[in-house]
C-alpha cells in the first residue's frame, strides 16, 4: 500500500477511536431527548467530571503503591460511574424536574446555568489549568512498511473499542430486555400515557439521566486516559461534538447516536488529514448545519409529525 | 371551468402504515356552506390539516380557485384566501382582543422597518386602517365592547367568535371551521348559526364546517359530506343524508 | 416527619458523594507524576457546612417554601406613580435622566466614567439579546459571535482602509446582521433547541477562525492600535496622529487632559444606547413586535393566519445580531485593542444572565441587570473567583423561583379608542 493510503488508514483508526467516545456521550443526549424532548445542556460537564474523578482515583491508587493496572482502571471506572451518575441525577432533580411543564425556554436556561455552575465548581475546587496524567496504557500493535509508513493501533485504542462495544451491548440488552428498559421505551413513545398506566415516569426520567451520565463517565475515563489531560472546559466542546453526533444519527434514536458518533469521529479525522487540525471543529459544526438543513431527522431518526 | 371554489379529488393522507384519509372528494361552490360529518376519529380534522397546509397530503389534488395548492406551505395557503379555525380555540391569550385582530392583518400592514421606526404617514395610515377594519369585524361578531380586554379572559363563546372574527379580518374567500359549536350553550349555538349564515349571505364567502351538532348542520348546510374511517361514505343535501341508509347505519351501528 | 428525616438524610448523602471527591481531594502535579492532596481543614469545614445546609433545608423544606411565598415580590410598578400620571411625567423623567447622564461624568473620577461606559456596552448587548430571547423567545447561546463580527469589522476596516469609526458603525451592524441572517435562515425553521446548540457552535467557530486566520486577524495576538472615534474629525490625543489634523484641546484652546477622551467615549456610548433603546421601543409597538409576541404564544395559530414564522423569527435574530455588531464596533474603538480572548463563551453566558436576571422581554429590567452585573464584580473584587459560579447558580435559582426576572416585562397594549 502507498504511504498515503496507509496514512488514511491510520486516520480512520484514530477517527473510529474518538468516534466511539462521542457515541458514548451522545447516547446521554439522545436518551434524555427521546423522553422529555429537551437537550441536557449540562451533559458535557458530567463527562468532564467523570474524567476528573477517574484521574483522582488513578492518581490516588498509584500514590498508594498499587501496581496492577486492571484493578486500578476498574476501580476508577466504578467510582467515576457512581459519582458522575450522582451528578446526572442531581442535574435532573435541581434543573429539570421542578420546571417540568413550564415554557421550553426555562429548563433550557436553567440547564445552561447548571453547566456554567459545574464548570466553575470544578474550576474552583480543582483549578482551571490542565491536569496531566502520564500514559498508563502503553504500547501497541504496528504494521505496514517501516520505510514507508507505519500504522499503529495502540492498546489504548483497542481498549476504547472494547469498552465501547461492551457498554453498547449492555445498554442495548438493558433497553430491550429489562422491565426498566421497556418502561423507558414506553416513555419515549408517550410520556403522558405511560404515566397514566401507573408507571412512575419521574423515576424513568431520573433513570435516563443516570444511565446517560454513567456512559459519559465511561467516556470521561477513556478519553482522559487517551489524551492524558483534562481541564474544566473539556466538557463544553465534547458536549457540542456529542450533540452533533446525536443529531447526525437522528436525535432520540440510540443506534443513531452510535452511528452518528462514528461518522463524526471519522469525518473529523479525515479533515485533520488534509487541513490544519484546528479546523476539525469547524467541520464538525458545518456537518451539523448541513444535516439540519437537508435531513433534520438525521440518518436513522423518524421524521416528526406535528400535532395540530 | 365551473364555479368551483374548492375542488378536492382523491385526497389521501398516510402516516406510516396508517391511512387516516382515503380518497376523499370535496367540492365547494361560491357562497356555499358545506359540512363534513362523521364519527369521532373519522379523519375530518386530518382533511382540514391537509387543506390548510399543516400536512402535506400523500396523494390527491386540492384545487383552490383553479389552482393546485396541495404541497404549499400553511401560511401561503392562508394568504391565498383559505383560512381555518381549530378544534380547540387557539387565541393569543395574553394579548388583547384588538391585538389579536391586528396580528391577523400582519401581512396587510406596512412592515417596512424604517417606516415603522420613524412612523411615516403611510405607516400611520395603514395602522389606522387596520384598527378600523378590526373594529368593524369586532362589531360584526359583537365583541366591540371587550376590544381592550385580554383575549384569555373572555368567555368561551366570545373566544369562539373572536377566532372567527380573527379569520375574517384576513379577508378570506373560504373559511374552514373545525367544530365551532363544541362547548357552546344552545343560545350561543343559535348566535353562531346566524353568524355563519350572515358570512355567506352578506360577506359572500364559502364555509366548510366540521360539526357534531346535527341540528346546526342540517339547518344551515347546502351540501353535506359523510366520512367514516377516512373513507367517503355519502354526500348530498341535508334531506338526502338524513334518509341515507348507509349513514344511518354508520351513526347508529349495525342492525 | 419520618419521611422528612429520610429525605434529608438521603439528600445529605447525595451532597456528600458530590463533594467528597471533587472538593475533598485535589489533583496535584509532582514532577512528571500526578498525585493527590487532601483538602485543607477549612475546605472540609465548607463541605460539612454545605451538607449540613442541605440537611436542614430538607428538614424545614415546608417552612422555607412558605417563607418564600410570603416574601413580597418586589413590586417595582407600585413604586412608580399611577399610569395616568405616569404618561404626563414620563417625558420629563426621561429628560431628567438624560441630563443627569450627560452632566454626571464631569463630576466623578475617570475610573467611574470608564466603568459606566463598560456598563453601557453591556446594556446594548443585553438589549440586543433581549430582542432574540425575551421578545422572540429564541435561545441564542452564541451572541458574542456577532459582537466579535462587529468589533473585527471596525478593527480591520480601520487598520487596512483607514475608515473612520462613524462610517464603520453601520457597516459593522450590517455585517453582523448578515451573519445572523445566513446562520438563522437554515436553523430557524427547526425546533428551538437546535437554534441554541447551533448558535453555541457558531460562537466557537468564529473564535476558532479569529484565532487561526492569523494573516488577517492577527490570530491570538489580536489587533492593536485601533483608531479612536473623532468628533467631526477632531482627535482626542495629545498630538494629532494624522497630518493636518488638530487635536480637540488645541481647537478649543484648552489644556490637554486625558479624561476628555474617556468622557467623549462615554458620551458616544450614551448616545448609542439611547438610539438602541429608541429602536427597540418602536419595534415592540410595530407589527413585527406584535408578531413576535403572537409567535411566542401560539405558533400554529400564527401560521394559520398567514404569518411566515421563519421570516418573523429571522427578523428578530437579525436585529439582535446587528445590535451586537453595533456594540462590538464601539467596544473595539474604546479598547483600541481586540483579540479572540474577549469573545469567549463566558461572555455570551454573562449577557444571557443579564437578560434572565432582568426579566426576559423587559427593557428596564435588562438595563438594571446590566448595571448590576458590571458594577457588582468591581465592588466585590475579592469574590471575583466566584463570579461565574454565582452567575450559573443565579440562572438556576431565577428559573425556579422567578422566571419572569427582577422587573417582569410589561408590554405596551394597543388600545382601541372609540
Amino acid at each position: 500500500m502507498s504511504e498515503f493510503s496507509l496514512y488514511l488508514l491510520q486516520q480512520l483508526i484514530n477517527g473510529l477511536t474518538i468516534g466511539s467516545t462521542y457515541a458514548l456521550i451522545a447516547i446521554g443526549y439522545t436518551m434524555v431527548y427521546g423522553i422529555i424532548g429537551m437537550i441536557n445542556f449540562a451533559h458535557g460537564e458530567i463527562y468532564m467530571i467523570g474524567s476528573y474523578v477517574a484521574f483522582i482515583v488513578i492518581a490516588g491508587l498509584l500514590g498508594m503503591g498499587l501496581v496492577s493496572l486492571p484493578i486500578i482502571l476498574i476501580v476508577a471506572l466504578i467510582v467515576a460511574v457512581v459519582i458522575s451518575s450522582t451528578y446526572g441525577w442531581t442535574v435532573e432533580r435541581v434543573a429539570y424536574r421542578p420546571l417540568r411543564g413550564s415554557n421550553r425556554l426555562i429548563p433550557l436556561i436553567s440547564a445552561i446555568g447548571m453547566s456554567i455552575f459545574l464548570q466553575n465548581f470544578v474550576g474552583i475546587s480543582q483549578g482551571y489549568r490542565d491536569v496531566a496524567l502520564p500514559p498508563q496504557v502503553v504500547g501497541g500493535w504496528t504494521f505496514g512498511d517501516p520505510s514507508v509508513f507505519e500504522v499503529t493501533v495502540s492498546y489504548m485504542q483497542l481498549m476504547i473499542w472494547a469498552a465501547t462495544l461492551i457498554t453498547m451491548t449492555a445498554l442495548t440488552l438493558f433497553i430491550s430486555r429489562s422491565r426498566m428498559g421497556r418502561a423507558c421505551r414506553a416513555c419515549s413513545e408517550d410520556l403522558g400515557m405511560t404515566n397514566l398506566l401507573g408507571i412512575d415516569t419521574n423515576k424513568i426520567i431520573a433513570l435516563t439521566f443516570i444511565v446517560g451520565a454513567a456512559l459519559a463517565a465511561i467516556a470521561g475515563l477513556l478519553l482522559g486516559l487517551y489524551y492524558g489531560v483534562v481541564n474544566p472546559f473539556v466538557g463544553f466542546i465534547a458536549g457540542l461534538k456529542a450533540f452533533t453526533a446525536a443529531v447526525l444519527g437522528g436525535i432520540g434514536s440510540i443506534p443513531g447516536a452510535m452511528l452518528g458518533g462514528l461518522v463524526l469521529g471519522v469525518t473529523e479525522a479525515m479533515t485533520a488529514a488534509f487541513f490544519p487540525s484546528e479546523y476539525k471543529d469547524v467541520v464538525a459544526f458545518g456537518l451539523l448545519v448541513l444535516i439540519l438543513l437537508f435531513r433534520p431527522s438525521g440518518l436513522l431518526g423518524k421524521p416528526e409529525v406535528e400535532k395540530v | 371551468m365551473s364555479q368551483l371554489l374548492l375542488d378536492v379529488n382523491a385526497l389521501t393522507m398516510r402516516f406510516g402504515g396508517l391511512v387516516a384519509v382515503n380518497g376523499v372528494n370535496l367540492k365547494v361552490k361560491n357562497r356555499q356552506i358545506v359540512s363534513i360529518i362523521g364519527p369521532n376519529g373519522a379523519g375530518k380534522t386530518t382533511v382540514f390539516n391537509c387543506l390548510s397546509g399543516f400536512y402535506i397530503p400523500t396523494s390527491g389534488s386540492v384545487m383552490f380557485k383553479n389552482e393546485q395548492i396541495a404541497g404549499l406551505k400553511d401560511f401561503q395557503i392562508s394568504r391565498k384566501g383559505l383560512v381555518r379555525t381549530f378544534q380547540h380555540v387557539r387565541l393569543f391569550s395574553n394579548m388583547t382582543v384588538v391585538e389579536n385582530m391586528l396580528v391577523a392583518q400582519h401581512r396587510h400592514l406596512n412592515t417596512n422597518l424604517f417606516s415603522g421606526l420613524f412612523k411615516t404617514p403611510s405607516y400611520r395610515r395603514k395602522e389606522h386602517e387596520a384598527m378600523d377594519h378590526a373594529a368593524q369585524w369586532l362589531e360584526e361578531v359583537g365583541l366591540l365592547d371587550v376590544a381592550n380586554r385580554q383575549a384569555g379572559n373572555l368567555s368561551y363563546g366570545q373566544q369562539r367568535r373572536l377566532e372567527i372574527a380573527r379569520c375574517m379580518v384576513t379577508q378570506p374567500e373560504l373559511l374552514l371551521l373545525d367544530e365551532p359549536a363544541a362547548g357552546l350553550n344552545p343560545n350561543e349555538t343559535k348566535e353562531l348559526d346566524e353568524l355563519i349564515i350572515k358570512l355567506r349571505d352578506e360577506h359572500e364567502i364559502s364555509i366548510v364546517l366540521i360539526e357534531h351538532d346535527m341540528s346546526l348542520v342540517m339547518g344551515i348546510s347546502d351540501h353535506i359530506y359523510v366520512i367514516a374511517q377516512g373513507t367517503p361514505l355519502a354526500d348530498g343535501s341535508p334531506d338526502e343524508i338524513k334518509n341515507n341508509p348507509d349513514v344511518i347505519k354508520a351513526y347508529l351501528g349495525e342492525d | 416527619m419520618q419521611g422528612k428525616l429520610y429525605n434529608a438524610l438521603f439528600a445529605s448523602g447525595i451532597a456528600l458523594i458530590l463533594t467528597c471527591l471533587m472538593v475533598g481531594i485535589k489533583l496535584d502535579t509532582e514532577g512528571t507524576q500526578l498525585a493527590i492532596k487532601g483538602a485543607t481543614t477549612q475546605q472540609w469545614l465548607w463541605i460539612g457546612l454545605g451538607i449540613g445546609l442541605v440537611f436542614l433545608s430538607q428538614i424545614f423544606s415546608d417552612q422555607i417554601d412558605s417563607a418564600f411565598s410570603k416574601v413580597p415580590k418586589p413590586q417595582l410598578s407600585k413604586l412608580l406613580p399611577e399610569e395616568k400620571k405616569m404618561s404626563v411625567l414620563k417625558p420629563w423623567l426621561i429628560a431628567l435622566l438624560v441630563v443627569v447622564m450627560l452632566i454626571w461624568p464631569f463630576m466623578v473620577s475617570r475610573g467611574s466614567v470608564d466603568l459606566a461606559t463598560l456598563a453601557l456596552i453591556y446594556i446594548m448587548l443585553g438589549l440586543g439579546l433581549n430582542i432574540v430571547v425575551g421578545l422572540a423567545g429564541l435561545l441564542d447561546l452564541g451572541f458574542v459571535a456577532f459582537y466579535a463580527v462587529g468589533a473585527y469589522t471596525y478593527a480591520l476596516l480601520s487598520e487596512y482602509f483607514g475608515m473612520s469609526f462613524w462610517a464603520c458603525l453601520p457597516i459593522s451592524a450590517g455585517l453582523a446582521a448578515l451573519f445572523g441572517f445566513v446562520l438563522g435562515f437554515p436553523v430557524l425553521r427547526l425546533r428551538g433547541d437546535y437554534l441554541a446548540i447551533v448558535t453555541l457552535g457558531f460562537g466557537e467557530i468564529i473564535r476558532i477562525l479569529l484565532n487561526n486566520w492569523t494573516a488577517v486577524t492577527g490570530g491570538p495576538n489580536g489587533i492593536s492600535g485601533i483608531a479612536k472615534p473623532t468628533l467631526f474629525g477632531l482627535e482626542f490625543s495629545r498630538r494629532a496622529k494624522e497630518e493636518g489634523n488638530i487635536p480637540f484641546h488645541e481647537f478649543f484652546g484648552i489644556d490637554y487632559s486625558s479624561s476628555y477622551k474617556v468622557i467623549f467615549l462615554y458620551l458616544i456610548a450614551v448616545i448609542l444606547t439611547i438610539f438602541v433603546i429608541y429602536v427597540i421601543n418602536r419595534l415592540i409597538r410595530m407589527p413585527v413586535g406584535r408578531a413576535w409576541e403572537a409567535l411566542r404564544e401560539d405558533e400554529i395559530a400564527c401560521r394559520s393566519l398567514g404569518l411566515n414564522r421563519t421570516v418573523i423569527k429571522l427578523s428578530a435574530f437579525t436585529l439582535g445580531a446587528s445590535t451586537a455588531g453595533f456594540a462590538g464596533a464601539f467596544f473595539a474603538a474604546r479598547q483600541g485593542f481586540i483579540s479572540p480572548e474577549s469573545f469567549i463563551f463566558i461572555e455570551s453566558a454573562i449577557i444571557l444572565a443579564i437578560v434572565v436576571l432582568g426579566g426576559m422581554g423587559s427593557q428596564v429590567g435588562v438595563i438594571l441587570a446590566a448595571i448590576i452585573m458590571t458594577i457588582l464584580p468591581e465592588l466585590a473584587r475579592e469574590f471575583s473567583e466566584y463570579r461565574m459560579l454565582l452567575f450559573g447558580l443565579l440562572m438556576v435559582i431565577m428559573m425556579r423561583w422567578r422566571p419572569q426576572g427582577l422587573v417582569p416585562m410589561k408590554r405596551p397594549h394597543l388600545e382601541l379608542n372609540r
